[in-house]
């Protein structure tokens, strides 16, 4: 595979006197998490695909403060967004994308009252428009056929009310779409939101991952579908803790489409 | 011509609703105990969720069966009530059935009150027999239990009897039988006192007339006490319910100006509080007074149906987290706290106790995934998890008391702008890798 990809940072754009068309958001998964790196290179892989003029920050990148606000810590989360707010401004970035449900949620409604005010996309949001302008086509390839179940991101679903842009792309796969028994509006957690994905859960009879992962083994699927890097890491430790991780994938929805094509 | 039943009536009736009109300016006040918030924005988005969400029952279809009988039951409420006009005329003037003189129409109200009833009658038997027979999981999870169980049971023996004396008052109403107008079910029952004098009949008659006026004033008078005052409340909640996406949290105004404060290199982090500017507040809340009154309002609105917990992650998982007690225990300490401004001449005297720990404990708060299901979930726009974000936000930026790992995940960003102990300066080399 090749692994020539390009990621022009912001700095870069303004030392060129330029300006890209939209930001790309890693986020902290995306930057350091092992699993949540591959989602951001197959991401980059179909924007570089697209021909979409993008930047990162980089270095100039931090936490958004949302693990930090819904821990209850007020002062990191505003402390986080209005440094990132400058460094966003200075830049006079308009239009944001992101891997992460997390960042979108925190950026797109936390931010503007703070000062940052931007469009922000979820990527499977962004997939679509670029596949509506026809900038993208999707092929089923290795999907095709595929029984995929998506799991809805909370930050995503129920927090922003994105249910469609990540279902289109699956369909466009020509892949099977199967939904759970609680989907969309009542899709359950996977278990890591409200920063439950850094410390262990509080007593009880189960962990919410392996209740998900079992309604998602329940509609037999071949890969479990994701939109949310800390979703596919409970998700992918759902199915491990069912072993079940030699008939089941958990994936991003940018790795299939990427995969797809082989890119 | 004798005025007693008549001065009984309206003493009745005062009596009835002067308690009720107390109880609310109590309740009023207790609500008015959080701090403000603004909701004055979106005056015509607000009137649309209450006509949908409140009026509507919007929200309660999402659960067919359950949605279903709680409309007949609803609409019943409303429509019979209509009925209660025509009591209270009779009651203040002797007259009798004064709206009969309207003619078919009268038919063809009563019939439709009649049908109602014995609608309403056999929802309520069903909701009997759900919470009591089938014995529905939200239903018997660990806080509804004594007053609350009860609480549940009552309301619908309420709704029975009071549907009962409205049937048997129609039934034994020999005049109303023989106009045949509107005795849709009613006749049905009469036979029942087919064998007794008409002295009889109309003793029954006023005794089941005067029971069903009394009893739907006690009913008024307990809503105040029960689960069951959402019937009112569910309107104004779903008015100043929230509007923007739920993922959205509020932006702690006191930690804004703290934040710019330090942000900015101007300032002199030495300088005197300019005059005018009020004591930094408290941040989060650990007991009542700290949540805003929509917090408060939403906790009286709560009829404990437990939607919300149902549909929890945490407690399907068997964690201690409930929302449904998270707004039960709000509303229990709330009370509490107006009571204790009762007994001390309308100045609360500290007693010793708060909504944190007494009511709520830590480990119920920290296993909140802050998912929304029970947002989301909620028939009347009650937000429990603005109560648990507030309550942790005490925990932490107060008491520095949260769980270990949070701290460490909290220093990471602060030293590294990441939840993980990386170097910022290695965020980009996922490119290379």
């Amino acid at each position: 595979m090749s692994e020539l990809l390009k990621v022009p940072t912001m700095a870069e754009f303004m030392a060129e006197g330029k300006q890209p068309e939209v930001l790309f958001w890693v986020g902290c998964a995306g930057s350091f998490d092992d699993r949540a790196k591959k989602i951001t290179k197959a991401f980059v892989r179909l924007l570089n695909r697209a021909n979409v003029e993008f930047a990162v920050l980089g270095t100039e990148e931090s936490c958004t403060g949302d693990p930090a606000k819904r821990a209850g810590n007020e002062f990191l989360f505003q402390m986080q967004a209005v440094t990132n707010i400058e460094v966003l401004n200075a830049y006079e970035v308009k239009k944001i994308v992101t891997a992460c449900p997390h960042c979108f949620n925190t950026i797109k409604n936390e931010y503007p009252e703070l000062g940052g005010q931007y469009e922000v996309m979820h990527h499977t949001q962004f997939l679509k428009s670029l596949l509506n302008d026809g900038r993208l086509t999707i092929e089923g390839g290795q999907f095709k056929g595929k029984r995929i179940t998506f799991h809805d991101p909370c930050y995503l679903g129920r927090a922003n009310n994105v249910y469609e842009a990540p279902r289109d792309l699956i369909r466009k796969l020509d892949a099977e779409l199967v939904e759970m028994k609680s989907c969309k509006s009542r899709g359950l957690c996977c278990g890591a939101g409200g920063a439950q994905m850094f410390k262990e859960p509080e007593k009880g009879n189960k962990d919410v991952n392996v209740e998900r992962t079992e309604q998602a083994l329940d509609v037999k699927p071949e890969i479990i579908a994701a939109g949310c890097p800390f979703c596919n890491t409970m998700m992918t430790d759902g199915v491990k803790a069912k072993e079940k991780e030699a008939d089941v994938q958990v994936m991003d929805i940018a790795e299939l489409i990427a995969n797809a094509q082989d890119l | 011509m004798n005025y007693i039943p008549n001065i009984i009536f309206a003493i009745a009736l005062i009596a009835g609703i002067g308690y009720f009109a107390k109880n609310v300016k109590k309740l009023i006040r207790n609500i008015k105990l959080g701090h403000d918030v603004d909701v004055s924005d979106n005056k015509s988005q607000r009137f649309k969720n209450m006509a949908m969400i409140a009026l509507g029952q919007s929200k309660m279809v999402r659960r067919p069966i359950a949605g279903f009988l709680h409309i007949i039951v609803y609409v019943g409420f409303i429509v019979i009530n209509i009925e209660v006009l025509e009591i209270i005329i009779d009651g203040l003037f002797g007259t009798h059935r004064i709206f009969s003189s309207i003619g078919n129409l009268y038919g063809v109200l009563i019939g439709i009150f009649e049908i109602l009833a014995l609608l309403v009658f056999i929802a309520v038997t069903i909701f009997w027999i759900r919470r009591n027979i089938i014995k529905l999981q939200r239903f018997w999870k660990a806080e509804m239990t004594s007053w609350p169980k009860n609480d549940g049971n009552f309301i619908l023996y309420f709704e029975m009897v009071l549907m009962t004396l409205f049937l048997i008052m129609n039934a034994t109403d020999v005049h109303f039988q023989e106009m045949n107008n509107g005795n849709i079910i009613s006749q049905y029952i009469a036979p029942l006192f087919s064998g007794l004098s008409e002295n009889t009949l109309h003793f029954i008659e006023r005794g089941a007339w005067w029971l069903h006026i009394l009893g739907i004033l006690v009913f008024l008078n307990y809503l105040y006490f029960s689960k069951h005052l959402h019937i009112l409340l569910a309107f104004p909640n779903t008015y100043f319910g929230k509007l923007k996406p739920k993922g959205q949290f509020d932006n702690l105004e006191a930690v804004t100006k703290e934040v710019k404060l330090m942000m900015d290199p101007n300032a002199d982090p030495f300088a005197a509080q300019p005059e005018g500017t009020e004591a930094p507040a408290k941040f989060g809340a650990s007991d009542v007074q700290d949540l805003s009154w929509v917090n408060l309002l939403n906790a009286y609105t709560c009829t404990e149906c437990g939607r919300c917990t149902s549909e929890c992650p945490a407690n399907q998982t068997g964690k201690k987290l409930s929302p449904r007690k998270i707004m039960m225990d709000t509303r229990d300490r709330l009370e509490e706290v107006g009571k204790n401004i009762d007994a001390n001449k309308g100045e609360f005297k500290p007693d010793g106790k708060q909504l944190l720990d007494d009511y709520i404990t830590r480990e119920e708060l920290w296993a909140c995934t802050s998912c929304n299901a029970c947002v989301e979930a909620c028939p009347v726009s009650i937000d429990p998890l603005a109560i648990i974000i507030d309550m942790r936000r005490y925990l932490v930026m107060e008491q520095s008391a949260a769980p270990m790992e949070l701290n460490n995940m909290m220093t990471n960003i602060e030293n590294n702008g990441a939840p993980w102990p990386y170097n910022q300066m290695d965020r980009l080399n996922w490119k290379n890798e």
